[in-house]
């Protein structure tokens, strides 16, 4: 069974198209990074699985369920972290905690309790007092202290220091490897290359590519980086030729003995080779997006 | 049960503070009585007399010499005004104010459906209505001891029935009105029931307006008539309880398919 599985969804928002004919599947299991831009349309795909906001057309699935239909037997199984995270005022983080473990009708009193002192959240504090950071971290508590099947975490890492950001993939990938599916999204690239095992890429409300982390990084090709020289060495196949100041930066996709024989004897003073992070993968998938659109639009 | 508990621990303050303001009024009002009455009958006799105006305040068909028509003119404006601000204000922020506050994604994302939240809700405002409506009986019971009235419990039941029939036809519009807003908007609440208080007025003016009485809540709280017949009038209640049907009706149907912002 599926986790997650969206079926041609579309949600215009009066004339404005939210997301459009969105088709997404994720494992159970799964570690899965939905990455686009601000208002790419993934805050709205998530409000949909979690019944917030109705889909115009098209279906969403959690667990083989429809999301309008089974709502509440959906939500209790899912842990959501929402990108702005807001709560009472006036209240305490303790109470703030209590307050969503009673409305699942649960006691994680025990589980609230190991998750502050991971996340060195102050329990007594209020939660108006709080900094970005510890609010999300608050947030992060009410989404993971009823030990939920599935986590679905818009942003999660925004307004937390680099420290709490990786003890909070630590968690996650705790819950991940006792089976749980984790579902985020996200514009960092790099955390989602570091963990997540599939992305999904998403623009203008519609998904350009999803496969495995591993596949969308392995393009066979590197990105040599060299100094002291002015053009490219003759090599084929050669993409995305960027000139620097002193140097010149290229994707190469051919054998790595022949690039070697044609650096030799080139005045290098400097070289890099090393993988072409997702990040310009993203960018390749984007400037794609961006012309195929074009075309359709002429 | 839970979310119910957390309303009413969300609301306490401002029930506090509203109860406290109209029950001293209330008091203030009826504890002065002794000293108004002694110069009443002038008074009386010249507020029966100012034509239109004590008939919009129900003047003229009160005697505002006897302590019933005191009370009845008195409450009419304390309880009557302050009530249904209260419940105005109970009634339409109560779902908007969780889209306000963006505390409904926090709150829609738990395993409650939103039937339950907005019948827990309801029964928040209900209780908080009943809370305030016991204060202001208990101090009203307290003050007419101290100035030593003697009252006929059945027309005070019966007034004090009304204000509690007018409150929750109030919360329950409000609380419809509520489920379309985005963001609670306190002054729609307060507006509305400040017009309603003054189509009441503009009903008792003319003959021709006295329709009115029928679409506004206050219509079967004017003291003079229920002095007068010892009995609500059971037209204006029924369009008022179907009003608030109405309005209970439309939350619900309305907020259970909102897109939440």
């Amino acid at each position: 069974m599926e986790a997650i599985q969206t079926n041609h969804l579309t949600k215009y928002y009066g004339k404005t198209c939210g997301i459009a004919d969105m088709s997404l599947t994720v494992g159970e299991g799964d570690f899965f990074g939905f990455i686009g831009p601000n208002g790419a349309g993934k805050s709205t795909t998530i409000r949909i699985l979690l019944g917030l906001i109705t889909a115009s057309s098209g279906t969403a699935q959690i667990f083989g369920k429809d999301v309008g239909k089974h709502k509440r037997e959906i939500l209790s199984q899912v842990g959501y972290l929402p990108s702005e995270t807001m709560f009472y005022n006036g209240m305490r983080v303790k109470d703030v905690l209590r307050l969503s473990a009673d409305l699942r009708k649960m006691d994680c009193t025990q589980e609230a309790k190991k998750l502050c002192d991971r996340l060195e959240l102050d329990d007594s504090r209020k939660v108006e007092e709080l900094s970005l950071g510890n609010r999300k971290k608050v947030g992060i508590v009410c989404a993971m202290q009823h030990r939920p099947k599935l986590y679905i975490l818009d942003e999660p890492t925004s307004g937390l220091d680099p420290l709490m950001q990786r003890e909070f993939y630590a968690l996650l990938q705790e819950r991940n490897q006792a089976g749980a599916t984790v579902f985020l999204s996200s514009h960092i690239l790099s955390e989602v290359q570091r963990y997540c095992k599939h992305a999904a890429v998403i623009r203008k409300g519609r998904i350009l590519i999803c496969d495995s982390v591993e596949n969308l990084g392995h393009t066979g090709a590197k990105r040599v980086t060299l100094r002291g020289v002015e053009g490219v060495p003759g090599l084929e196949p050669v993409r995305d030729v960027k000139r620097t100041q002193d140097g010149i930066s290229f994707l190469y996709g051919g054998k790595p003995d022949r690039l070697l024989q044609a650096l030799s004897g080139l005045p290098v003073t400097d070289i890099t080779i090393g993988e072409p992070d997702l990040e310009e993968i993203f960018l390749h998938y984007y400037a794609k997006g961006e012309s195929e659109n074009d075309s359709v639009s002429t | 049960m839970t979310l119910f508990l957390h309303e009413l621990r969300r609301g306490r303050t401002a029930l506090l503070i509203w109860t406290a303001a109209i029950s001293f009024m209330l008091g203030v009002c009826l504890l002065i009585y002794p000293q108004m009455s002694s110069q009443m009958g002038e008074i009386s006799a010249m507020f029966a007399d100012m034509g239109s105006f004590s008939a919009a305040f129900g003047m003229d068909q009160i005697n505002f010499g006897e302590f019933l028509g005191y009370f009845g003119v008195e409450c009419g404006n304390v309880l009557g005004m302050g009530g249904a601000f209260f419940a105005a204000l109970l009634g339409i922020s109560t779902l908007a104010k969780e889209e306000k506050e963006h505390t409904a994604e926090f709150l829609l994302t738990h395993p409650v459906s939103r039937t339950r939240i907005m019948a827990e809700k309801l029964a928040a405002v209900v209780v908080q209505i009943v809370l305030f409506n016991a204060a202001a009986i208990g101090i009203t019971a307290l003050a007419v001891l101290a100035i030593g009235e003697t009252v006929r419990v059945q027309t005070f039941a019966l007034i004090f029935l009304a204000y509690f029939l007018m409150q929750l036809e109030v919360a329950s519009i409000t609380f419809g009105l509520s489920a379309y807003l985005r963001r609670g908007s306190l002054g729609i609440g307060l507006g509305l029931a400040a017009m309603f208080y003054f189509l009441n007025i503009v009903a008792n003016l003319m003959d021709q307006t006295a329709f009115l009485k029928y679409i506004t809540p206050f219509g079967y709280t004017d003291a003079a008539d229920i002095i007068g017949n010892q009995a609500l009038n059971g037209a204006y209640v029924a369009v008022g309880m179907g009003l608030s049907l109405l309005g209970i009706g439309l939350a619900f149907w309305h907020y259970g398919k909102k897109d939440i912002a």
